[in-house]
């Protein structure tokens, strides 16, 4: 075998591979997840305060996609609480110490709360009370968020280690904790926090945009999918606004806490000042520079130090930093992936951003907006520019086209954030601590790794067409119909025909308002 | 009591809560096949654990990350080492999970077929590979001096775990068969129970052979109390099904299943993974465990927690209460 391919079949590059499919995989359904549940739960509020109809339509429809989604989100996070043992079981040894720790509480605490409780939603309709039915959903909500957070700190402490000290026991060493609230609380956790729940909350926006244009451009449940169009810009736009705000500051505590990976992510070879932010680049690795590049002066210092004019460390010079404190060997991450895994990021969560911002004003009610041009709860809204000024027909047309594709643009920049953040912290998986290669299992076969690999892989492959054609099906049919059960929930717990007093027989044997 | 020992209980205590909770799962999900009559008395079967599955498996995610947090050397070796069967176990509840959701999600008879398929399989599997996971635990296998299994997949098949293997699947249908019997009505219910009486003598043949292994190989004077315990549970569990009691049946068969656990456990304190190479390098509860400061925060967390969990989710199981029969399954899918 010529040194490629040792390299490509190197136990390190198959675990990495394996945990990137895997990891990634789960974190489409993730986001989805956190701002599904927000959403359905918000909507079952509206439902129970006001009693809308049409609530309650759009709770059981956003609902049963976030239940399709879901279900993957369940299956595919088991695999992530075992194979930091079965791949990475010297990480394990090393850190178990310390990242246990937030893992069992987000399985004690987090996902407890989820599962009993998205069971008792799945199947309270006929057992609970409206208000508590609510509750439950409330309840899944905040275990998603939290289980996120507990995530969050987990990989926090990999990206930026602290509140640890290195302790030998027999012989062997490893990192043993002294301090969880600063595990739990430091900056890093705080602002990677914010950052995926706000990219979440976009997500959650564009999915409902996406999903609400595409009932509306074909003029059906238009009243549902009027709502659910504004509330989805609405999320989108807070999540915007968030995304950015957490982004700018995740940007500065990253050029604080690991330089290399930000100039890795501008290709910035060698020190600048001012840094200029670039928006395309061709380079040599092997050299250390850009044979073609195109930059704006200035904007990389600013974003980095809030300063149009400070130094920036080229990957050159940090690349020599580490070797002096760290020993020989190359510090850099892959350049090129970094620099474009960084750039989709930003391109796929800036254009969904945009179009978003845009509809939430072209669609609005009222605002600024002559009589003539308002439009009824039934009526798909029309794209007002200004006043009275209506979006050309087809710039309008591109808008209801493109804002329909933009359900999956988030999604898709969240991945490629994920890529740039894990892959750009190489060759370390805990920053400045722990080398990646010294972190896989010493005892598990290349076979075995490359058994599991194909096995994950393949059966994620066949279970995303199930659960894209299951969500495809279930958006095309739109909200279901309202029935007698939906409208009228029961008043105590346990529903009908569950009690020594229960009313009469015809009552007990009414079917489960939901069966598997 | 050291609080490294505290924590080997309470492992011990996460595992009990989910073989009691998805043993009766796996056993409902195996009874799919050979006691529901057509399609609508299996979906009366699956809807009995329908609000409850997902809840119960969090039973095994916790007992993973607490032995994450607890005792990371234990976490490293078992799941690296077992590394072929975790990846069988973790397929089927990927597809098991998605199964129980999705079945009903299209009207077209192969698609739900096939998730029929799905469940009844990957509900089977898991049952006979825990049993041969942990019957390997307590046995002990190849670890050398760093804490390193070296043995291969083949040495995880001997006999005693094997037959570790058939308890688990005997035990857990029988549990199944209790649950159903308990939270069904009508033919179902009959049938249920019939099967019950059956189930719960063979599982009682091999689990006697098993624990009878257990105690003269490893055994001391608690671990014999636990398995008269979990022996004589396992004889009024049969004998209340019998005689048509099948709450104090439920509740026997799961004291079986927390006996047999304990008793597997207590066979191995100290050692958490005992090599079968040289006892030196058995992983123990202190050459295994985190720090103490790690562990009293654990400690707090689950002493906090798991109170909480075990009230709402009992409450959970109170509010879905009924039983259920074919006339309250509808007919259209959903």
């Amino acid at each position: 075998m010529d040194s490629t391919m040792v390299m490509a079949l190197a136990p390190e590059t198959l675990a990495r591979w394996q945990f990137g499919i895997t990891t990634v995989y789960h974190f489409l359904f993730v986001p989805l997840t956190i701002s599904l549940a927000a959403v359905t739960a918000i909507l079952e509020t509206a439902w129970v305060r006001t009693g809308k109809e049409h609530y309650l339509r759009a709770t059981k429809f956003w609902g049963k996609l976030f239940l399709i989604n879901i279900a993957m989100g369940v299956v595919t996070g088991i695999v992530q609480e075992f194979q930091f043992g079965m791949n990475w079981s010297d990480y394990s040894r090393f850190v178990g110490d310390i990242f246990g720790a937030p893992l069992a509480f987000e399985a004690l605490i987090a996902f407890f709360f989820e599962s009993t409780f998205i069971g008792l939603w799945i199947f309270g309709w006929d057992k609970l009370p409206k208000k508590l039915h609510c509750a439950t959903i409330w309840m899944v909500s905040i275990g998603t968020i939290l289980s996120a957070y507990f995530i969050m700190a987990a990989n926090s402490f990999m990206q930026h280690p602290v509140g640890y000290r290195i302790v030998e026991r027999d012989g062997v060493k490893r990192a043993e904790l002294t301090d969880f609230v600063a595990v739990l609380t430091q900056e890093t956790v705080l602002v990677n926090f914010w950052h995926v729940i706000s990219a979440s909350i976009l997500v959650g926006g564009a999915f409902l945009t996406g999903i609400a244009i595409f009932h509306l451009r074909k003029k059906q449940h238009i009243r549902t999918m009027r709502m659910s169009l504004r509330l989805g810009l609405v999320t989108a736009m807070v999540g915007t606004l968030l995304t950015v705000v957490s982004a700018d500051t995740l940007g500065k505590v990253m050029y604080e806490q690991q330089p290399m990976k930000m100039s890795a992510a501008e290709a910035l070879w060698d020190n600048e000042k001012p840094a200029p932010f670039s928006l395309f680049a061709y380079g040599d690795v092997s050299k250390g520079h850009n044979t073609v590049a195109i930059e704006i002066p200035g904007i990389l210092s600013f974003l980095a130090k809030n300063n149009f004019n400070a130094e920036i460390p080229g990957i050159n010079d940090i690349n020599k930093a580490e070797q002096d404190s760290f020993g020989p060997g190359d510090y850099r991450p892959n350049i090129p992936t970094a620099y474009w895994s960084y750039r989709w990021m930003i391109g796929f969560g800036g254009v969904s951003m945009a179009l978003c911002t845009a509809g939430l004003w072209l669609t609005r009610r009222k605002f600024w907006l002559a009589p003539a041009h308002r439009t009824g709860e039934d009526d798909v809204p029309k794209l007002m520019l200004t006043k009275n000024k209506e979006l050309t027909p087809k710039l309008g047309n591109w808008w209801w086209r493109l804002s329909q594709w933009t359900l999956i643009f988030p999604l898709i920049g969240i991945s490629w954030g994920w890529i740039f953040t894990e892959t750009g912290r190489q060759p370390w998986v805990v920053y400045g601590v722990l080398r990646t290669r010294d972190a896989v299992s010493p005892g598990v076969s290349q076979g075995e790794v490359i058994t599991s690999l194909i096995v994950f892989t393949l059966i994620y492959a066949i279970l995303a067409v199930i659960e894209v054609k299951l969500m495809v099906k279930y958006v095309k049919q739109g909200p279901p119909e309202l029935t007698e059960a939906d409208l009228n929930p029961p008043t105590k717990i346990g529903g009908p025909g569950s009690g020594a007093d229960s009313g009469d027989a015809s009552d007990a044997d009414r079917p489960m308002a939901f069966s598997y | 009591m050291e609080l490294h020992d505290v924590w080997f209980v309470l492992i011990a205590i996460l595992w009990i809560g989910y073989f009691f909770l998805e043993g009766f799962d796996f056993g409902i999900g195996i009874l799919t096949k050979g006691l529901a009559r057509g399609r609508t008395e299996r979906r009366v079967l699956i809807n009995t654990i329908g609000p409850v599955w997902d809840g119960n498996e969090v039973w095994l995610l916790s007992a993973g990350g607490a032995t994450f947090a607890a005792f990371p050397e234990w976490y490293a070796t078992l799941f690296s080492g077992f590394y072929l069967p975790l990846l069988i176990i973790l397929l089927c509840l990927i597809v098991r999970g998605v199964a129980f959701e999705y079945r009903a999600k299209r009207p077209e008879e192969r698609w739900q077929t096939n998730w029929e398929h799905a469940i009844f399989w990957t509900s089977l599997v898991p049952a006979v590979l825990w049993g041969v996971a942990f019957g390997n635990i307590v046995r002990g296998v190849k670890i050398d001096a760093h804490k390193e299994y070296v043995g291969n997949f083949w040495d995880l098949l001997n006999p005693y775990a094997i037959l570790g293997g058939l308890v688990t699947l005997t035990l857990f249908t029988f549990h199944g068969a209790v649950f159903a019997s308990l939270k069904t009505v009508g033919d179902v219910r009959v049938r249920a129970r019939k099967a019950a009486l059956g189930l719960g003598l063979v599982a009682a043949a091999f689990a006697l052979g098993f624990l009878i292994w257990t105690q003269a190989d490893k055994g001391d004077g608690s671990s014999l109390v636990a398995m008269i315990v979990a022996v004589v549970a396992l004889v009024g569990a049969i004998g209340a099904i019998k005689v048509g009691r099948e709450g104090w049946s439920f509740a026997l068969s799961g004291i079986t299943i927390a006996a047999a656990v304990a008793m597997l456990f207590l066979t191995m304190f100290p050692n958490v993974m005992p090599s079968s190479l040289n006892a030196d390098w058995s992983l123990t509860v202190s050459n295994a465990s985190s720090s103490p400061y790690t562990l009293k925060i654990m400690t707090w967390c689950a002493a906090v927690a798991t109170p909480i969990v075990l009230l709402y989710q009992s409450w959970t199981y109170w509010v879905f209460r009924k039983r259920i029969g074919t006339q309250h399954i509808a007919d259209a899918a959903h």
